[in-house]
């Protein structure tokens, strides 16, 4: 046979042509990779820089005004990143915390039977959703930092708390060694909480007998721990702010800039969850709400107990993604100087080294990592709620 | 910002070795236009005018390098960049030369692999603060908030300065100038600081310059200047050069108005005429034309014409020479002689 006619016929072949196009793909995609890499290199040398972490190891010598571990303005670049992700974790776990549930409300109130609470929930997630969120974080940051007084004008709440727009001042807590006794109890009221839970449904499962299970669970988790707490000399003592000049000092300090993009990005994507939420709750029949009320369970069992369980299976992968830009969407905490991933070894650190590449491949690989953590604990989760056949 | 970052790095990836190229001559000569880069606004250094054009004293350093390299003061794009971007910018090839109120140091010469052209503005790092908090001195800034742009020697010194005093302070950190004075009149912070000279065309900026003081510490020593990338000699030579040309002028009274009648016929002062290209081949000797430095002091004038424009006594910032006098006139510019 002629090798051109075998040529075409390999070509014609459905499946040999589909191992071709492939392999020519992935041929394409190595050799473009490899062509930036190479390039990269070759560029980086040009001007002499070469390719080393060994930068992270030198003093940072900036501040940073939020850290929750100690740090100084002699602390290695090393601990700059590190208080920058912690910052960065910070505001992205509250913000989920808060987009949920603000988004979880936002989306039953949508569907609500009274007209205004439906109509208002509507407006705010057509008006939220259609604004760019940048915007709505600069508008809480103006509206935070404008419209608070200064600290010598502060607003004080009953002489603990201080409103400026320098931050929330707030008494913070001094834990004296009594305190492990009080953490003990804590800790041994989540076991029995987590055991009675178990013991409850038991019991109900057997005799249909309800246990007031939240109640009892409060008790032993905070009401316990609280009252023993006065009982044993009260071993927290609480660092009140004051006013020394410029500033408060002492107590805790919660930054406007940290306030403003929290509560921004938590008003943004809990109006992309409402809207996952009604679509999740729309998704069960109307008929198991019928059928859960006609055997007299109440409305709200019938929906935590009924719609909800079988509304998650639909809400949950959706709401992972909105996770996910929430932690994606924190970058833009420099817009107002929230010191992030970004802002630290991103920006600072980036510019008083000259370190790009290396820079901006950690940041990469930060962002990359926080992304599929958040996705792994959603999907364990997705797992356990999905549909169980029989 | 971070998208003209992320420009930066795709721009590192995929461009060819043209980066550092000893070529940066050829490559303005044969685009036609010098790209510069400068601060993204910053009253009296790099600030766009109400007709799309440019001002300002660094404006006009990139304007006399055209002039001196293209014949013509026009002949520049602005790049404005900034502090964070301007150096991954200026080594990403997006611009030939930065004049942007830069400070000259050590590790931005060896470590960012920058040239950097003789100082043309000698600068110290300073305060600004509203006089109703009845502050006179930066001793008694002890638990301030301070704003800080980020990227920047200020940052470092600032920190250092705080340290050595055994003084706490708030670091409010923004991106630009504009940034900080939203800041700063926000009552955000307490202190605004950067250089002296920003700190003037700031306190000019402001609602009611009056209400706002500058303390009288300066706490560091900033040099400003121009750069260039490492690798081109011969380009950085051409920015030295044009630099030192504007200072010499102002030292021989060569003016933008009297330059041209100047350079029509050699005259009795053999300095003179090398400058002006009448005698010897200077101009050639850095691959340029032979009335380099006449073009450069007929697009802008000399230094002190420079200064007077754009930061003297005259202008808002109602700057004075000081430190940035000529040597001949009690400062200490002092530029190497054109022979």
């Amino acid at each position: 046979m002629d090798p051109k006619a075998s040529l075409s016929r390999l070509w014609r072949d459905e499946h040999s042509r589909s191992v071709i196009i492939q392999v020519l793909a992935v041929v394409l995609i190595f050799g473009l990779f490899a062509y930036l890499v190479r390039n990269a290199v070759v560029n980086l040398e040009a001007i002499g820089k070469g390719f080393s972490f060994g930068y992270l190891q030198e003093p940072a010598s900036y501040d940073i005004n939020q850290h929750l571990i100690e740090y100084t303005s002699r602390s290695t670049h090393f601990r700059a990143m590190l208080v920058g992700i912690l910052n960065t974790l910070l505001v992205a776990v509250s913000g989920i915390v808060l987009a949920t549930v603000l988004g979880f409300s936002l989306g039953v109130l949508r569907l609500s039977k009274n007209l205004l609470a439906s109509k208002l929930a509507h407006i705010y997630i057509d008006y939220v959703r259609n604004v760019p969120v940048l915007l709505h974080i600069l508008l809480v940051y103006g509206i935070i930092v404008n419209t608070l007084p200064v600290p010598r004008e502060a607003q004080s709440l009953g002489d603990i708390m201080f409103l400026t727009n320098r931050g929330f001042f707030l008494p913070k807590p001094i834990f004296e060694p009594l305190f492990l006794v009080i953490l003990g109890l804590f800790a041994a009221g989540i076991v029995f909480t987590i055991w009675f839970r178990r013991y409850a449904a038991g019991i109900q499962r057997k005799t249909g007998e309800h246990y007031p299970v939240f109640w009892i669970s409060l008790g032993a988790v905070l009401g316990i721990p609280v009252i023993s707490h006065f009982l044993i000399g009260g071993p927290i003592t609480f660092e009140v702010p004051a006013l020394t000049g410029f500033n408060f000092s002492g107590g805790m300090v919660v930054r406007p800039e940290f306030t403003a993009l929290w509560i921004a990005l938590s008003l943004y994507t809990a109006a992309f969850i409402a809207e996952i939420v009604r679509a999740g709750i729309i998704s069960v029949n109307y008929g198991q709400t019928e059928a859960s009320l006609s055997l007299g369970i109440n409305h709200g069992r019938t929906l935590n107990l009924v719609v909800i369980p079988q509304a998650l299976r639909v809400i949950v992968p959706p709401l992972t993604s909105q996770y996910l830009n929430l932690a994606k969407n924190s970058s833009l905490a420099i817009a107002i100087g929230y010191m992030d991933i970004v802002a630290t070894i991103g920006g600072i650190t980036l510019n008083q080294t000259g370190r790009e590449m290396e820079c901006m491949i950690i940041v990469l690989l930060l962002y990359l990592s926080l992304s599929l953590l958040i996705s792994f604990a959603m999907n364990i989760y997705n797992k356990r709620i999905r549909l169980v056949e029989r | 910002m971070r998208v003209t970052k992320f420009l930066a790095i795709i721009a590192v990836l995929f461009s060819f070795t043209v980066i550092a190229d000893a070529g940066t001559l050829e490559d303005v000569k044969a685009r036609g236009k010098l790209n510069c880069i400068v601060s993204s606004g910053l009253a009296g250094f790099a600030s766009p005018d109400g007709e799309g054009g440019w001002q300002g004293f660094d404006v006009d350093f990139c304007r006399a390098v055209a002039a001196a390299v293209l014949g013509s003061g026009d002949k520049v794009k602005f790049v404005p960049t900034t502090n964070k971007t301007r150096f991954t910018q200026l080594n990403a090839g997006e611009g030939d030369i930065l004049f942007r109120n830069t400070t000259e140091t050590l590790s931005r010469d060896a470590d960012l692999k920058l040239t950097f052209l003789p100082i043309n503005y000698y600068d110290g790092q300073g305060f600004l603060i509203r006089k109703s908090l009845g502050v006179t001195s930066a001793k008694q800034l002890a638990g301030a908030s301070v704003c800080i742009q980020t990227g920047t020697t200020t940052e470092l010194n600032l920190a250092d300065y705080f340290r050595a005093n055994k003084m706490k302070y708030e670091p409010v950190n923004t991106e630009t100038n504009e940034e900080s004075i939203v800041a700063y009149e926000s009552k955000r912070c307490d202190v605004y600081t950067t250089d002296a000279s920003a700190l003037a065309s700031t306190r000019a900026a402001l609602k009611k310059p009056s209400d706002h003081v500058i303390l009288p510490e300066i706490i560091s020593k900033e040099p400003l200047g121009g750069a260039v990338r490492h690798g081109d000699d011969r380009w950085a030579d051409i920015g030295k050069w044009v630099v030192n040309a504007l200072i010499i002028a102002e030292e021989m009274g060569i003016t933008q108005k009297n330059v041209k009648e100047l350079a029509k016929k050699s005259g009795n002062n053999p300095g003179m005429n090398r400058f002006l290209g009448t005698e010897g081949s200077m101009g050639e000797m850095l691959g340029l034309d032979k009335k380099w430095a006449v073009n450069a002091i007929s697009a802008v004038g000399n230094y002190g014409e420079i200064f007077e424009r754009h930061l003297g006594p005259k202008t808002p910032l109602a700057l004075e020479r000081g430190l940035n006098a000529s040597w001949k006139a009690g400062g200490i510019l002092y530029a190497a002689p054109i022979r």
